[in-house]
């Protein structure tokens, strides 16, 4: 924890983005998470990201639970409005906000004891119905704000700092998203920010419910030999099966690759995600056979990170509802006010 | 034998098994006598359950327009084997039964002081119709045939019922004709028409209306501009979110796209639908859940949320009894308590307390505008008997020149000229912030949102200081509610009164006849219906200004009662609580009968004083 605040001085050479703004300008207040721990990495990917895809940071909403996880968004994205809700219930109030103004876009922050334990049921709500967001679970086994009880995703037989092996299965928050329906869904690893910026400026260009697991370490209580989600476990089993080159339409295709080396998926806006294989025959668009090959891997101690799986063309919740154009909450007495004419039709016909 | 003989003031109930076809053949009975210019009131009795169990529907028929449970059933249409006893023992003496005479039935089936009227309804229907769905739903409308025949029902006035109801069905309205003439002509041929209980053509119903308070209040949540609906299924509520969607289907379409101005979710629990709701308040949109007990106990936590980080959002509350399955399909008024301190931590609600369908309406887009005012969770307490029974009520109304209130929102141009922004900060010393939607400026405006950790400007702060100062203008704000809160409404007794009476929401009509049957007895008793909380002084007055106050309420704990004690400082030892809780709405007869006790021995002159 650092107490030092940050300079709100910019040198004036910081390079800007096309609508103005300085990396800095996605910044949030100074983090008061552990020295080292993976969640402000991941807060760092996400302020790189919005700054690199040219987003206004208002234009943002972020939203969160409760724990370490979700504390976070109070240090990214300063000039967005933020809101930190009740113990897994971020994606109900995401689902809210997104239907009173689809303009937006809606970045929810979670945990894995928020996200697998108590919202377990929330987040699978949100997914099957396919709101349109940025959903990332940082995910490091453990409840740190409570001092380090084994979350839902720790590994059957991991070890807790304090040497006692866990006995429960993990929750497959992965598998879970797969089975209901969610339209991009990736892996990745705090530690490795080349494959987690790209990943979560795909996830800002979905149209749909996006989820990005998000192994987080946590240094405090779950960094030690016998864990399962600390930076040594996870370095060591990491088995990336693409990296993604992030594309927009606009941009002519430069890179070298060899054939059959790449998947290019067009996204619903146009633009294209082209993704470098490392896994061959490893195709992000055929769910079934993403499922059956991370039952495998799973099954052989490896944790496969990347895009997992992509539906390009996905409808969000918006589609389903058929909702005008025009934010909800925007709209007025002229359009949601049926008057006093109408009034009497309806008290005529109830006589 | 005695014989009940009243003109246009009875009660009749019929008892049926549920899913048998009977709800609409029973209503169009009563709606016939409505359409006589007789107001009606009729009240569904029914199980938890979808078909087989027992179902009950009574229509009281009174030309004064009382429409509170008479309590007493003057004819019983006992179409239920199953609770053949049970409904018999509930008519009043000289009473009518009216039975399906296709089997015989040993004597000691009936009652000596009940007038019985057989009409073979299965043998009539079995000789007509060779369907069995036929032939079960066509008895319904058999007996109401006979029925009017029996109590001068203008036959007209059903037919024209028909027709409006099977409009361009013609073979559904023949049909229908054809068995209401059965019916009828079965009566007049067999049995001595008319019966003691009879309808005369009245003018008594004049512009009111015939409807349900779920209907009404999902339609004031439109008119309100109500735009996100997030609701769990639960009765007595679910019709409401049901007509919600219905009217929004009709009134909230884009004409010229098809797209639609609303959005509802049927969530997956009631956590997600109030946060959901939560969720569109915060961003601008105006949004409500409607649910019953069980939804509110589930909502707690986020309640406090939505209380403390200041977000507008209407909560209905359709009153039933308690937790799990049965009771809950009967109603109560025993959730005051657990919504005006809903969640952890100090909080304190708004509420509303409608008395018909007509204030539900009222009401309903009401609380938009006070959510938004007050940026807090506003509570819309309606019941089981308004909310899914169809009552005679005033016409809804509406000003087009009413606009919506939005309450303090910084507009983007006020933060562009660089008007001072705290989110928590009372600039006005009405204890209400500004606030600001998500997306209104680049770089001033944006704030965080929390529970209670937080200073005047919204920046994280576990300080006791601003704590105390946060949860003193919550204080604040709350005292502004009392002059935004509809007017309690006093109804004076006629001569000068010892007795005051407080009431409120479903008790209205009971209430009511029960002060006229008071004072023919020469009890008279000044009544204050109150329609809001926080309490406005109107109430602490009117009950100062009276020796002792009834307060009656439909739950034993005395919820209101405790309220007004808690936080309208009244005096507690004046206040006599007249309390019904047994799952049926309160009746006039139980009103007069406690307060008739509680009055004489308030007026017992002691036979000898102690120490003479």
């Amino acid at each position: 924890m650092t107490y030092i605040a940050k300079p709100k001085l910019h040198h004036p050479t910081l390079a800007r983005n096309s609508v103005g703004y300085t990396r800095r300008d996605y910044e949030g207040t100074v983090s008061t998470l552990c020295a080292g721990c993976g969640h402000d990495s991941i807060s760092a990917a996400i302020v790189q990201a919005c700054w690199e895809l040219d987003i206004e940071p208002h234009r943002v909403a972020k939203l969160s639970g409760i724990g370490c996880s979700s504390k976070t968004p109070t240090y990214f994205l300063g000039n967005s409005h933020g809101f930190n809700s009740v113990h897994g219930r971020m994606p109900s109030v995401l689902t809210g906000a997104n239907l009173a103004n689809r303009d937006l876009l809606y970045l929810g922050v979670s945990g894995d004891g928020d996200t697998a334990s108590i919202g377990l049921g929330q987040f699978a709500h949100s997914v099957r119905r396919g709101v349109n967001m940025v959903y990332i679970v940082e995910n490091n086994g453990v409840y740190g704000l409570t001092k380090g009880q084994f979350s839902a995703t720790a590994d059957k037989g991991s070890k807790s700092k304090r040497g006692v092996a866990n006995t429960d299965e993990p929750l497959d928050m992965i598998g879970m998203a797969l089975l209901l329906g969610a339209s991009f869904v990736a892996r990745s690893f705090s530690g490795d920010k080349q494959q987690l910026v790209p990943l979560v400026k795909a996830a800002i260009q979905h149209r749909g419910a996006a989820f990005i697991d998000v192994i987080s370490p946590c240094v405090a209580f779950n960094n030690h030999p016998g864990s399962t989600k600390s930076y040594d476990y996870v370095r060591e089993h990491n088995e990336s099966v693409n990296r993604l080159d992030f594309m927009e339409a606009r941009e002519e295709i430069t890179a070298d690759y060899a054939a059959g080396a790449v998947i290019d998926v067009a996204q619903h806006d146009g633009s294209v995600i082209r993704l470098r294989k490392l896994a061959p025959d490893y195709d992000p668009t055929d769910r079934i056979k993403v499922m059956n090959y991370l039952q495998e891997r799973a099954a052989a101690g490896e944790v496969v990170t990347g895009l997992l799986y992509v539906q390009p063309d996905a409808a969000d919740l918006h589609q389903h509802l058929n909702t005008v154009e025009s934010p909800l909450g925007q709209l007025t007495e002229r359009e949601l006010c049926p008057g006093s004419v109408a009034l009497e039709r309806i008290n005529a016909a109830l006589r | 034998m005695k014989r009940i003989d009243a003109i246009n003031d009875f009660v009749v109930m019929f008892a049926n098994v549920n899913g048998s076809g009977s709800a609409s053949a029973n209503e169009l009975f009563a709606r016939s006598i409505l359409r006589m210019g007789v107001p009606v009131s009729p009240r569904n009795i029914f199980p938890s359950n979808i078909q087989g169990l027992p179902t009950w529907y009574e229509v009281r028929v009174n030309e004064n327009g009382y429409q509170g449970r008479r309590g007493g059933v003057d004819l019983v249409v006992a179409m239920n084997p199953q609770t053949w006893a049970q409904d018999l023992k509930e008519i009043e003496s000289g009473g009518y039964l009216f039975y399906d005479n296709s089997k015989p039935l040993p004597k000691s089936k009936f009652r000596d002081d009940v007038n019985v009227i057989g009409v073979p309804l299965t043998e009539i229907c079995n000789a007509t119709y060779s369907d069995p769905r036929q032939r079960q739903l066509f008895k319904n409308i058999i007996y109401v045939g006979a029925l009017s025949a029996l109590m001068e029902i203008e036959p007209g006035e059903i037919e024209k019922l028909f027709s409006e109801q099977y409009k361009g069905k013609e073979a559904l309205l023949q049909s229908n004709v054809k068995a209401l003439r059965l019916g009828r002509e079965y009566a007049q041929q067999h049995l001595a028409c008319p019966i003691g209980l009879r309808v005369k053509r009245a003018n008594n119903v004049g512009s009111k209306i015939f409807v349900d308070g779920n209907t009404a209040a999902a339609l004031g949540a439109v008119y309100g501009g109500a735009t996100v609906c997030a609701w769990y299924p639960i009765t007595p509520s679910s019709s409401l979110a049901e007509a919600f969607i219905k009217h929004c289907q009709k009134y909230r379409v884009d004409p010229a796209t098809g797209r639609n101005r609303y959005a509802v979710i049927q969530s997956e629990d009631e956590l997600a639908s109030i946060g959901i709701a939560i969720g569109a308040g915060w961003n601008g949109a105006r949004a409500f859940t409607c649910t019953a007990g069980p939804g509110i106990s589930l909502m707690q936590e986020f309640i406090g949320l939505a209380y403390f980080a200041e977000i507008p959002v209407v909560l209905i509350d359709v009153q039933r009894g308690g937790p799990s399955t049965g009771m809950p399909t009967r109603t109560q008024q025993s959730d005051l308590l657990s919504c005006a301190y809903a969640s952890h931590g100090d909080t304190r609600h708004v509420m509303l307390f409608p008395e018909d369908p007509t204030e539900c309406f009222e009401f309903s887009a009401q609380a938009f505008d006070l959510a938004e005012r007050l940026q807090t969770p506003v509570f819309l307490m309606t019941d089981l008997d308004i909310g899914m029974n169809t009552r005679l009520t005033d016409p809804f109304q509406w000003s087009d020149t009413r606009a919506f209130d939005r309450g303090k929102v910084m507009t983007h141009e006020e933060l562009e000229a660089g008007k001072e922004f705290g989110r928590y900060l009372d600039v006005d010393g009405d204890g209400i912030p500004y606030r600001t939607y998500p997306g209104t400026h680049p770089t001033r405006g944006a704030y965080f949102t929390r529970g209670t950790t937080k200073d005047r400007y919204a920046r994280y702060s576990e300080a006791g200081p601003d704590y105390v100062d946060n949860m003193q203008r919550l204080v604040r704000k709350f005292e502004t509610a009392k002059q935004l809160m509809p007017k309690p409404l006093l109804r004076p007794a006629a001569k000068p009164a010892r007795f005051g009476a407080i009431y409120y929401g479903s008790t209205s009509p009971a209430m009511h006849e029960a002060l006229d049957v008071l004072a023919l007895r020469g009890i008279h008793v000044n009544a204050l219906r109150v329609r809001g909380f926080p309490f406005q002084d109107e109430i602490a007055d009117f009950v100062a200004a009276h020796p002792w106050v009834f307060v009656v309420e439909q739950n034993r704990d005395a919820q209101l009662k405790t309220l007004l004690v808690n936080e309208a400082k009244v005096n507690a030892s004046r206040l006599l609580s007249v309390l019904h809780y047994d799952g049926t709405p309160i009746t006039a007869r139980f009103i007069v009968e406690q307060i008739s006790q509680h009055a004489a021995a308030r007026t017992v002159v002691p036979l000898k004083r102690v120490g003479a």
